[in-house]
């Protein structure tokens, strides 16, 4: 059955159609000409060596010989687009709520639109357009999210009623809608023909492809990629790229150094049916009905509909490799829900005959995310795999970045959200990446709402204290795999049910977030911050300094005992990370970075540093745990638990001394709360949590001491105007356009990473500015909330999204941070964003499709706050992470 | 009137309990994974009691379930002290020797047994100390009879019951100067119960059981399929051997009222049981405590009455018939159940139900569309009814109340029907007894691959 089924599902019969590709390379290579099993040897050399021959590793190999990369050879293990490609339902969908996500989505469609043009090789694309259809107010509050960000991209889309969807759609059954989202432009493609046109067109510019050799093993030499071995032999490369689909996690363990690469495989079902009397048209709009977990296409007259069950079927956890899938069994009971989704979204269906159930297995990744870049620890070791079958969605603006990456070390988009280095040896473990799989698969239809946390795999890396904080209370979330607070509830006081507390509106713990960010302000709270990311750098002479000095923009050659707030940043000037460093000695610093970036921070070091035996980079983050008392009678806490004087005349801001706390030594105390609030940091070793917290905890009651989360710590953070790395902040952002000169010093007589790029900056301008908005006219209790990606319109003119937002239990109003562009009004052109620019325009934040005034600032409330306090006490402005 | 889904279930589940033997730790390895209990009331309060404790001082669980009659007293009293003498009964001399001396110098006493209770399993505080003294007289006799051979454990069971019962009827006769306590005694005594009590150790398994509750071996064939096998016999008019034994303990002149509508004496349905002294005691004796006791029990007419043709007591006997079993791989588990199940379910449906629960595998063959010509109203229509037959397993999480589900909601076609389901539920306290009788269910799953590793030691 199953090879009936790919006879119908390809429009181009490629065997007999002699795909050009294949003659191609045979005649390049002169030998027999006739379809023999491995007619052509395998080269000895490459420079890129390709695995996996589905839609994504034909997407790279077309983008890499396109920018000019000849050398390269693609392998696939069976036939191409004979795996997750060949049997996927083929679908180009462009609304994704992610905005790198609706990028490739975006380009993949247009890419698709010319490649039968291109190559000659029919790809069955047609522009059928998309209806996503809301059963909930929820629901439609989510696409008119998505709507939002679709227009402001360019692309059209429109919210419509329920009447308007029965007259674009004859058979939909719209009694229980409340409206829906049209996208006319998305498409419908045949997936395997596509990959094999990419794959024509790559063969075209001298890529090599070879069917049914599969790769054993990558060989590294000094952490570098130096060639694989096949069962056909061997080859020497630069690059390797993995693109094995379901089979990359196992791939990547085919290595010396293993290459973590965090995905699963579950059994995906999709039902196909015979034509209808009359039969259904070519060009009809293909139907996301999220709420039933289905989606219905129109395919040869008839419909192919499946859908995202809730209790999805994880397979090959043991990795039982095998060539071809195409033998899964059909499980019609497991797909009885979506069945009845159906016949309830289409009633007219019912006498229609079934052709086939297909069981189509697909990737996920741990967070929905595909996974993209180099492995952190071997160089010239790609990765693009993980599509969470959206893999023909996004496989051709993923193969483009991946391949801008390769040839010019980085992407033209900030891929972070995407980037392999996100992830770290913790979540490659087979029964966390199945109970999470199984969690992820359903969200795939799940409203995606602020603040969502995942439920599986959890409590895996904990502060000491989680115990005591859970006793108290604790509501956790989850980052890097480390538990974090979120807030505290009171006793006494409940919360909603999980599936409840799903809000776009006013969430229920508004109230206990508030009280929690009042004594923050009055009196001092304790906040757990152990997850963040701390090295130790150290050398026996001045290396350490000298290294850190070229890498970090701000001057490191401070006196001992001084913590300096500073971005590693590329060679664009954009953040490669955000961090605070404590000069401890002469010859060691002590650096504090965001919790998500343990891998990436430590494999940019690693790359960067000189191999120099006399310098050492320590990962001490287990090691330590760090408690934030934050508010204005955290000195005074202090105070009772050490003999050291702790007033701001002995210790200013933004200083670092090591101290006994109560009965333990060697606290490292640190005068910055990454707030804006006065406080200290305590860096614990961890030995010395429980000892330190309890004495804290006592000595703090006469105080008003509390518990306190990150959601208090963020709001806190957003009213400051502090920009936090990974969500306001990235690979594209440089201090220039965040307010952040004072922290480079150009003049620190060396040079340092990005250095020419800031001096252009600061002589000619940024082209986009990161500002503070103010919310006017917004109700917190009956307005939907901000969140973050937001459109920002100037005058009426879109000019940036937000990038996080928070409300301000100070101000009474929602603060929304983002960035603010300057578009030619004709040409569309970006030019300089100045200040008069900024401060001269009236400006409004989209909330899903709903506009509210915003007052735009480029510099903190500091007067608001400040009035308490004592100048010197002020952190400038400084860094946060959440 | 209409129970809905969620009510229902919270019916059903609120006896439910269950118990996981900690997992292998190096040195406790258990032939039992663990077991599900559950109870559901008919009478008003519920008159069947069970036990469940693992022996502390000796290796092996004890499980058991008490149906009893005439008032649940009898049935609580044997729950709370049946295993104590059991343990104590399977106690070598030295550990009675140390428990003794603990006892006597006032010190702290090895705890004999570790129960897993409901927290609906109530113990009676007040008469605790009475219960604890009579069990001392108990191991004080075996310490003094020393016999030194080991102990066999069908042996120990026999003696336990026997004694208990004994101990019961001497507590009744003797009195209490606590007229509570005075009242509790006779009250146990007037009353009964019967006992079907588990005793797993390795490969071991002793069921000891008097009266017609009964024990029940779930067996999976090598085609997967599943059998039941008996591991007690029921003592009532049903059970031939059991009329004979009566028979052959009396004189021939009352051959003909010893049993009467299939009941002792015209009376009792359980042909064995604890307590039950109007069917052990002379004629003389039962007078002498009713007159002497308070005026609750001359008050009462039940405990006046004299069962007619009472001539050669006593007629009945708490002695159980106990049943070794050598476990086998094959043997999954083990369902002891009070006859409020029996009576509504057959054993091969309680083998094949539990069976299936237990491992989740339902024999529905998976659906293929093949060459057939199959439209999507059709398929959905087969998949909700093939949905319909297995969705009442994934609302239940205990083997138990799985099964309760199924003795009380099953309908002609051997699948549970809500509506009936909802009406058995809702029915008034003063008429559910006429439809149903308490269920008391306990399934023990056994651990094959410990069973499978001791015979293969063997």
């Amino acid at each position: 059955t199953a090879s009936m089924f790919l006879r119908l599902l390809s429009d181009v019969r490629w065997r007999t159609a002699n795909p050009k590709w294949r003659r191609m390379t045979c005649s390049q290579r002169s030998t027999s000409s006739t379809a023999e099993p491995h007619p052509v040897p395998l080269p000895a050399q490459a420079q890129v060596v390709i695995c996996g021959g589905g839609i994504v590793g034909t997407s790279v190999a077309y983008h890499l010989s396109k920018m000019g990369w000849k050398d390269i050879v693609l392998l696939e293990q069976g036939r191409l687009a004979a795996g997750t490609t060949r049997f996927c339902a083929g679908i180009v969908s462009t609304a994704r709520p992610v905005s790198v996500e609706l990028k490739m989505a975006d380009y993949s469609n247009k890419l698709y639109q010319q490649l039968e043009q291109e190559t000659g090789v029919k790809t069955g694309y047609v522009k059928t357009g998309s209806i996503s259809l809301a059963q909930t107010q929820d629901r439609l509050i989510s696409l008119k999210r998505i709507a939002s960000s679709l227009n402001v991209m360019g692309i059209p889309c429109e919210i419509i009623t329920p009447k308007q969807v029965a007259q674009l759609h004859p058979l939909i059954n719209i009694h229980d809608l409340v409206g829906a989202m049209y996208v006319p432009e998305d498409a419908l493609v045949s997936s395997a023909n596509v990959s094999l046109a990419l794959a024509t067109a790559a063969s075209r510019n001298g890529v090599q492809i070879h069917e049914r050799t599969s790769v054993s093993h990558v060989s590294v030499q000094k952490g570098r990629v130096t060639g694989v071995e096949t069962d056909r032999g061997q080859i020497q490369c630069q690059y390797f790229v993995n693109c094995a689909g379901q089979w990359a996690y196992e791939l990547g363990h085919s290595v010396e150094e293993p290459v973590n690469i965090p995905l699963h495989a579950c059994e995906h079902f999709y039902l196909l049916t015979h034509p209808l009397k009359e039969p259904l048209a070519s060009t009809l709009p293909t139907i996301v009905d999220p709420d039933g977990r289905i989606y219905i296409r129109n395919w040869q007259g008839g419909i192919l509909s499946g859908g995202f069950e809730k209790n999805p079927k994880p397979l090959f956890t043991e990795g039982r490799n095998q060539l071809e899938i195409q033998n899964l069994q059909e499980d019609w009971d497991h797909f009885e829900p979506l069945l009845s989704a159906l016949l309830r979204r289409m009633p007219g269906l019912e006498a229609l005959q079934i052709m086939q159930l297909v069981n189509c297995p697909e990737s996920f990744t741990p967070d929905m995310r595909c996974i993209m870049g180099e492995s952190p620890t071997v160089r010239g070791y790609f990765v693009l795999a993980g599509m969470n079958s959206a893999g023909i969605s996004y496989g051709g603006g993923a193969g483009k970045y991946l391949a801008e990456w390769m040839v010019n070390g980085y992407p033209s988009e900030n891929v972070w959200p995407l980037d392999l280095k996100r992830f770290g040896t913790l979540q490659s473990s087979r029964t966390f990446l199945r109970h999470r799989v199984m969690e992820v698969m359903p969200l795939m239809c799940d409203l995606k709402v602020p603040r969502w946390d995942f439920q599986t795999g959890r409590q895996l890396r904990t502060s000491p204290l989680y115990d005591r904080l859970d006793a108290q209370g604790a509501r956790w979330m989850e980052k890097h795999g480390f538990e974090r607070v979120k807030y505290f509830v009171p006793p006494g006081k409940d919360l909603l049910d999980l599936d409840q507390s799903k809000t776009f509106y006013k969430p229920d713990w508004f109230d206990i977030v508030g009280s929690e960010v009042k004594c923050c302000k009055e009196a001092v709270c304790v906040i757990d911050m152990s997850s963040f990311t701390k090295f130790e750098i150290s050398s026996t002479g001045d290396q350490a300094l000298e290294s850190l000095q070229y890498l970090f923009s701000n001057d490191l050659d401070v006196p001992v005992g001084h913590v300096v707030h500073t971005g590693m940043l590329n060679e664009k000037g954009g953040y490669e990370n955000d961090c605070s460093i404590a000069r401890l000695s002469k010859r060691s610093f002590f650096m504090i970075s965001p919790t998500d970036q343990q891998v990436h921070c430590w494999a940019w070091l690693k790359n960067h540093l000189p191999d120099d035996s006399n310098l050492t980079m320590e990962d001490v983050t287990w090691k330590y745990t760090a408690l934030n008392l934050i508010g204005p009678r955290a000195v005074d806490v202090l105070s009772e638990l050490s003999y050291a004087p702790i007033t701001p005349e002995h210790f200013p801001s933004l200083f670092c001394k090591e101290m006994s706390v109560g009965y333990a030594n060697g606290i490292r105390v640190m005068s910055i709360t990454h707030t804006g609030e006065p406080g200290f940091m305590l860096y614990i070793p961890i030995e010395y949590a429980l000892h330190v917290y309890n004495e804290v905890m006592n000595m703090g009651q006469k105080y008003g001491i509390r518990n306190a989360g990150y959601y208090a710590l963020r709001s806190l953070r957003i009213e400051k105007f502090f920009a936090f790395w990974g969500q306001d902040l990235d690979a594209f952002t440089t201090p220039m356009e965040c307010g952040r000169e004072f922290q480079v010093k150009l003049e620190k007589g060396m040079q340092f990473v990005g250095q020419e790029a800031l001096l252009e900056q600061k002589q000619n301008g940024v082209y986009k500015r990161f500002t503070m908005f103010i919310l006017e006219d917004h109700d917190t209790d009956m307005d939907l909330w901000p969140w973050w990606g937001e459109p920002i319109f100037r005058n009426g003119r879109y000019v940036g999204k937000t990038t996080s937002s928070a409300y301000s239990y100070t101000l009474e109003r929602h603060v929304c941070l983002g960035f603010v562009q300057h578009f030619d009004e004709k040409t569309g052109e970006e030019l300089v964003v100045t200040t008069d620019f900024i401060n001269q325009g009236e400006y409004e934040i989209d909330i899903a499709g709903q506009r509210f005034q915003a007052k735009a600032k480029l510099y903190p409330f500091s007067s608001l706050f400040t009035h308490r306090r004592r100048k010197d006490e002020v952190e400038l402005s400084g860094y946060q992470r959440e | 009137f209409y129970l809905t889904p969620p009510q229902v279930n919270s019916i059903l589940k609120a006896n439910e309990y269950s118990f996981k033997v900690p997992e292998f730790d190096g040195k406790n390895v258990s032939s039992v994974l663990g077991f599900d209990s559950n109870q559901l009331p008919a009478n008003a309060p519920i008159e069947d009691r069970r036990s469940a404790a693992t022996c502390l001082q000796t290796r092996g669980m004890l499980l058991g379930v008490f149906d009893g009659h005439a008032g649940c007293a009898c049935a609580q009293a044997v729950s709370e002290r049946l295993f104590y003498y059991i343990a104590v009964s399977l106690l070598p001399h030295e550990t009675l020797l140390e428990i003794e001396n603990a006892v006597e110098s006032g010190r702290a006493l090895l705890p004999i047994l570790q129960w897993h209770k409901h927290p609906n399993d109530y113990f009676s505080k007040e008469a605790s100390k009475l219960y604890f003294n009579s069990l001392r007289t108990y191991w004080q006799e075996l310490i003094d009879l020393n016999s030194g051979e080991t102990t066999d454990v069908k042996e120990a069971l026999i003696n336990a019951f026997k004694r208990l019962d004994n101990d019961i009827s001497l507590e009744a006769q003797v009195g209490d100067p606590n007229s509570f306590l005075n009242y509790l005694v006779l009250r146990v005594a007037f009353s009964g119960a019967t006992a079907c009590v588990a005793h797993v150790d390795g490969v071991d398994l002793h069921i000891a059981n008097t009266g017609d509750s009964r024990a029940m071996l779930g067996v999976q064939e090598e085609d997967g399929s599943w059998s039941a096998v008996n591991l007690s016999y029921d003592h009532n008019a049903q059970n031939e051997h059991e009329v004979e034994r009566v028979k052959m303990e009396h004189p021939k002149s009352e051959e003909k009222s010893l049993v009467k509508q299939d009941r002792l004496l015209g009376l009792l349905m359980p042909f064995r049981a604890f307590g039950d002294v109007k069917f052990k005691w002379s004629i003389e004796l039962q007078k002498r405590v009713v007159e002497s006791g308070p005026d609750q029990l001359n008050d009462n007419e039940y405990t006046k009455f004299i069962p007619p043709n009472y001539h050669t007591p006593p007629y009945l006997t708490a002695e159980p018939e106990v049943i070794h079993h050598k476990l086998r791989p094959q043997d999954k588990f083990l369902v002891l159940a009070t006859d409020g199940l029996w009576e509504t379910m057959h054993r091969q449906d309680v083998a094949r139900i539990v069976g299936e629960y237990l491992t989740g595998v339902h024999h529905q063959q998976p659906i293929a569309v093949g060459g057939y010509k199959v439209t999507l109203g059709q398929m959905h229509g087969l998949l909700t009814e093939r949905r319909a037959r297995i969705s009442s397993v994934f609302e239940d999480q205990n083997a138990a109340t799985h099964l309760i589900r199924h003795a009380v909601g099953n309908n002609e076609f051997g699948t549970v029907d809500h509506e009936r389901l909802s009406k058995m539920l809702s029915l008034p306290e003063e008429l559910a007894r006429m439809y149903r009788d308490d269920i008391t269910i306990i399934v023990v799953q056994f651990n094959s691959h410990v069973i499978g590793a001791y015979q293969n030691e063997e």
